[in-house]
C-alpha cells in the first residue's frame, strides 16, 4: 500500500481519507515557534465533489489514492450505465449515473472525455471544454438579426438545451463551451 | 513569464529592501537610547537545542588536512550564548542574527530567517510585555497596546473546554469537530496544542495585536513555571492578526531544571526516531554560576516587515528566500 507523508502534501496529490479519495486544493505548514508542526489542508472529495479543510499532524502518513486522469471514448448507455472505452487498449468501462451527472448532457457518441479513475473505475466524467453539437429544436428566428441581442433558446441533439442567437436554425450544427454551457459560435 | 526565468532575480522590491533597512535602525535605535547593549554570538555550536519539535541544521568543520569532520549545528535562536553573557555580567543586551530552523518553510517561514532577541535584567514578563508593546507601538503604525489574555481563558472560550479539567476523550471529539485527523500517538498536550491553533487561531486573525501569557507548564520551553501556580508557566507570545511575532520567558534560571527539561527532550527525541542532541553544556554551566533574574523575549523581524509593508507571505519580505527544489 503506497503511503504519503504529510511533508509530500501538494496541490492535486490524491489520498484516501474515511474510505474516500480527496485531491489536495491547497496546504499550509503551520508551525508555532515553540510548538508542534501541522499540515493545514483543503481537500475536495472527488466522489461528491465538496470541499473540506483538515488538519493533520505533520510527519503522520496517509494512504495514496489509486486514481488516474486518462481520455476515454464515450460508446453508449443502458440506461443504467454509460460505457467507455480505451482507445488505445480497447478496455471498457462503466461509469454510474453520478459519475455523468455534470457531463452526460453535453457528449455524444465517440467523444473524447477526461475520465477520473478510481481503482479502476470511472469517478468522474468530464465532459471537453469545446463540443459541436447539433440542434434539434429552436423557434425560426427573425430576418435581419446578425449576431447576439438576447438570443433564443435552442435544444441540442443531447438534450441539453443552451441560448443561441436569434439567426442560428435547426440542423445548424454549434460550438459549446460546457464549462459556462454558453454558445460560442457556428460550427 | 514564468518564475524559473526570474529566478536569479530578488523576490523581495527594493522598496521593502528599504523598509528592512529602515526597521533594522529603528530597532537600533530603540535599544542604544535605553542602554541595551547589542552582542554577537556565534550562529555555529557543537551542540543544540534539544526542543523535539525544532530541528537543527548540520554544519562541519575539519582542520587543513584532516579528513574528519567536527559535527557543528546553525543555532536555532541565539539564547544559550547570550545567557552566557548574562550569566557574566553583561546587563541587558539585544542581538539581531539569522537563525536556521530545518523543515520550515511555508507562508510564514524561511527556513532562515532573521530575529531579535533581546533580555531584560530585574524585569519579569509582565514587564517585558510592556516593553514589546512600547517597541511595536514605535514600530508598526497604527499599532496599539496589545489586548492581554490568559491562555486558559482563550481555550475556554473558543473551545469551550476547560484547559485542566477537560478529558482526553472531551478534547479528541472537539479536535475531530475542529476537522483535525487525530493520529493513533495523539497525547492531550499535542490535542492542547492543536486545538489552541485551529479554535483560538482563528479568533486571533480577527484581531490586532494580543498578547497570550500564562501558558500551561508542558508548554513551558524554557520560562520558569509560576510560584502561585505550578500549572502555569511564566511565557508569552504576541501576536498580530493571529501571526505569531514574539515569544517571550520570565527566564529559568534553574541549572538542575533547565538539565532535567534537555534530557525530557532527547528522550520525545529517542522515542520518535529522531537524533538526539549534545546539550550545550557551558550554558548549562552558565546557569550554575548564577543568570540573573530577567526575562528575554524574540520577535521575527521578517514577519514584522510583512506586517509593514502589507504584504501576506514571507517570500514578499526576503531578497531571495530559500529555493524550494520540489517547486
Amino acid at each position: 500500500m503506497a503511503t504519503y507523508n504529510t511533508n509530500e502534501f501538494r496541490s492535486g496529490l490524491k489520498f484516501m481519507l474515511d474510505n474516500d479519495p480527496y485531491s489536495i486544493i491547497e496546504n499550509e505548514f503551520v508551525k508555532p515557534g515553540k510548538g508542534q508542526a501541522f499540515s493545514r489542508v483543503k481537500i475536495r472529495n472527488l466522489k461528491t465533489g465538496r470541499v473540506i479543510e483538515k488538519t493533520f499532524k505533520s510527519g503522520e502518513s496517509v494512504e495514496a489514492a489509486d486514481v488516474l486522469e486518462t481520455t476515454l471514448q464515450y460508446l453508449y448507455t443502458d440506461g443504467e450505465f454509460w460505457h467507455f472505452m480505451d482507445s488505445q487498449s480497447f478496455e471498457q468501462y462503466a461509469a454510474s449515473e453520478a459519475a455523468v451527472a455534470g457531463s452526460i448532457k453535453w457528449i455524444k457518441e465517440q467523444d473524447d472525455c477526461n475520465v477520473t479513475l478510481w481503482n479502476g473505475n470511472p469517478l468522474i466524467v468530464e465532459a471537453p471544454n469545446f463540443v459541436t453539437l447539433r440542434i434539434t429544436d429552436t423557434d425560426p428566428g427573425l430576418k435581419g438579426d446578425t449576431s447576439g441581442g438576447g438570443g433564443k433558446p435552442a435544444t441540442l441533439e443531447t438534450g441539453a438545451v443552451i441560448r443561441v442567437p436569434l439567426f442560428v436554425q435547426v440542423d445548424e450544427v454549434v460550438k459549446v463551451d460546457t464549462r459556462s454551457g454558453e454558445y460560442v459560435s457556428r460550427a | 513569464m514564468s518564475r524559473e526565468h526570474n529566478a536569479h532575480r530578488p523576490v523581495a522590491s527594493i522598496r521593502v529592501l528599504q523598509q528592512r533597512a529602515s526597521l533594522l535602525s529603528e530597532i537600533r535605535g530603540y535599544f542604544a537610547h535605553r542602554g541595551v547593549l547589542e552582542v554577537e554570538t556565534p550562529l555555529l555550536s557543537s551542540s543544540a537545542n534539544p526542543d523535539a519539535a525544532i530541528e537543527p541544521m548540520q554544519s562541519g568543520y575539519r582542520q587543513p588536512g584532516s579528513h574528519r569532520s567536527q559535527t557543528l549545528y546553525l543555532h536555532t535562536s541565539p539564547e544559550f550564548p547570550m545567557k552566557r553573557l548574562l550569566a557574566a555580567g553583561s546587563g541587558s543586551i539585544f542581538q539581531i542574527c539569522h537563525t536556521f530552523r530545518n523543515g520550515e518553510c511555508g507562508r510564514l517561514h524561511n527556513p532562515e530567517f532573521t530575529l531579535l532577541e533581546w533580555y531584560r535584567i530585574d524585569f519579569d514578563h509582565f514587564q517585558l510585555m510592556d516593553e514589546v508593546d512600547a517597541l511595536l507601538i514605535q514600530l508598526l503604525p497604527g499599532c496599539a497596546a496589545a489586548e492581554r489574555y490568559r491562555y486558559a481563558d482563550l481555550f475556554v472560550t473558543h473551545t469551550g473546554l476547560d484547559l485542566f479539567s477537560a478529558s482526553p476523550a472531551q478534547l479528541r471529539q472537539r479536535a475531530e469537530s475542529a476537522g483535525v485527523v487525530i493520529p493513533e500517538s495523539a497525547e492531550t498536550g499535542w490535542l492542547i496544542e492543536v486545538l489552541f491553533e485551529l479554535c483560538v487561531g482563528s479568533w486571533l486573525k480577527q484581531q490586532q495585536g494580543v498578547i497570550v501569557y500564562d501558558y500551561p507548564a508542558a508548554q513551558a520551553s524554557l520560562s520558569q513555571l509560576s510560584t502561585q501556580d505550578s500549572r502555569l508557566a511564566e511565557r508569552f507570545e504576541y501576536y498580530f492578526q493571529g501571526m505569531e511575532l514574539a515569544n517571550g520567558f520570565h527566564e529559568l534560571a534553574d541549572a538542575a531544571e533547565q538539565r532535567q527539561r534537555f534530557e525530557a527532550e532527547n528522550s520525545k527525541r529517542r522515542q520518535s526516531g529522531s537524533e538526539i542532541l549534545p546539550l550545550d553544556e557551558h550554558f548549562l554551566q552558565a546557569l550554575e554560576d548564577g543568570l540573573p533574574d530577567c526575562s528575554g523575549v524574540a520577535l521575527g523581524i521578517d514577519r514584522l516587515l510583512m506586517l509593514r509593508c502589507g504584504v501576506d507571505h514571507i517570500e514578499e519580505v526576503l531578497a531571495f528566500p530559500f529555493a524550494r527544489n520540489d517547486e
